[in-house]
C-alpha cells in the first residue's frame, strides 16, 4: 500500500479531482464481455423496452467501476480503497449513436477516520440525474 | 409472493476457486478504461507493495455475482430472476485481489424483506484465498419487482 496523499495534508470538505466519463454502446459490449454480464437489456434495445426500460441502459457496476476512479487516481495505489458502497437510484441511458452517455463524477472528503482512513462521498450524475446513491468509499492514506 | 423467511441465514457451499489471471484483469481495467498500471505491470504493483498486478475495486464483483447465482437459482428460494434488478452494492476489502490468487466465495442470505409486492434479497459473499484468508466481502441487495396484476 502506497498512497500519494497524506493525511495530514486533508481536511473535510477537501474535493477530489472531478472527471466525467463517456459510456457508448460499444463500451457496454466490451463491459458486458470482460464481466460476463450478458443481460440483454445493456446491448439490446427491443429488448429493453419490452422491458419497461426507456432504451439500453449500462451495467450499474459499470458506473460504479468508473465512480471509484475518481478516488483511485487522486490516491493512486487502487489498493488503498478499504469499502466502497453504492446504491443504484437511477439508470444510465446509453443511445444508439456516436455521442453515447456521460457520467460526471464528483467527491469530497465527507470524514476523518482512525488509521489514516478517511471517507469520500460520491456523487454521479447521468443527463441531469443523479444516478448512484449512498456513494462512499473508505480509503487509507499515507 | 413473499419469499420464505426460513432461508434468513443460510449459506451455500464454497465455489470451486477461481484463478485471477493477469491478462483477465487488463481486459477487465480496459473494458472500464482504466490507465492505472497497478492493474497491468507487475513492476508497476511490485512499487506500490503488492506480489503481482492488482484487480480494480469492483472486478471482484464478477466473482461473487457467479456464485450468488447458486442463491438466485434455488428452486427452493423461487426468485423470479427475470424480474430482479439489482439494488445496492457494497464491497470491504482486506486487501486487492490480485493476479495468482485461487478464491472461493461463501454465499449466504444475510435479510429477505417484501416491501410493496417487491421480493428484497441481500446476500453476502466471502471471498477468500487458497490460503483461506479473508480476502473482500461483497455485500449484494437484489430487487425482484413486482409482477404486474395479470
Amino acid at each position: 500500500m502506497a498512497a500519494n496523499i497524506a493525511y495530514d495534508d486533508i481536511e473535510v470538505g477537501t474535493e477530489l479531482p472531478a472527471q466525467t466519463f463517456l459510456v457508448t454502446r460499444a463500451t457496454l459490449v466490451q463491459y458486458a464481455g470482460a464481466s460476463g454480464d450478458f443481460n440483454p437489456i445493456h446491448w439490446n434495445e427491443k429488448f429493453a423496452v419490452e422491458v419497461g426500460l426507456p432504451d439500453v441502459i449500462a451495467h450499474g457496476m459499470f458506473t460504479m467501476a468508473e465512480a471509484i476512479r475518481v478516488v483511485t487516481d487522486w490516491v493512486g495505489d487502487p489498493g488503498a480503497v478499504a469499502e466502497y458502497g453504492v446504491r443504484f437510484t437511477k439508470p444510465v441511458v446509453v443511445p444508439n449513436d456516436d455521442k453515447g452517455a456521460t457520467i460526471e463524477v464528483s467527491a469530497k472528503v465527507a470524514a476523518k477516520l482512525d488509521d489514516n482512513a478517511v471517507r469520500v462521498d460520491l456523487t454521479a450524475m447521468s443527463a441531469g440525474q443523479k444516478v448512484l446513491g449512498m456513494s462512499r468509499a473508505v480509503v487509507r492514506l499515507a | 409472493m413473499a419469499l420464505d423467511q426460513s432461508f434468513v441465514g443460510r449459506s451455500y457451499p464454497p465455489t470451486d476457486p477461481y484463478e485471477v489471471g493477469r491478462e483477465k484483469i487488463r481486459e477487465f481495467a480496459e473494458a472500464v478504461g482504466d490507465p492505472n498500471s497497478a492493474y497491468t505491470d507487475p513492476e508497476a504493483a511490485k512499487a506500490l507493495g503488492y506480489a503481482d498486478v492488482i484487480a480494480p475495486p469492483t472486478f471482484v464483483f464478477t466473482i461473487t455475482y457467479k456464485a450468488a447465482g447458486q442463491v438466485v437459482q434455488d428452486p427452493q428460494l423461487g426468485l423470479d430472476y427475470s424480474r430482479v434488478v439489482h439494488g445496492d452494492q457494497k464491497f470491504a476489502y482486506k486487501r486487492p485481489v490480485r493476479a495468482g490468487d485461487r478464491l472461493t466465495v461463501v454465499s449466504t442470505i444475510e435479510a429477505i424483506k417484501s416491501l410493496a409486492g417487491n421480493d428484497i434479497l441481500d446476500i453476502r459473499g466471502e471471498v477468500h484465498d487458497e490460503a483461506g484468508e479473508h480476502v473482500v466481502t461483497a455485500w449484494t441487495k437484489l430487487v425482484a419487482r413486482a409482477a404486474e396484476e395479470g
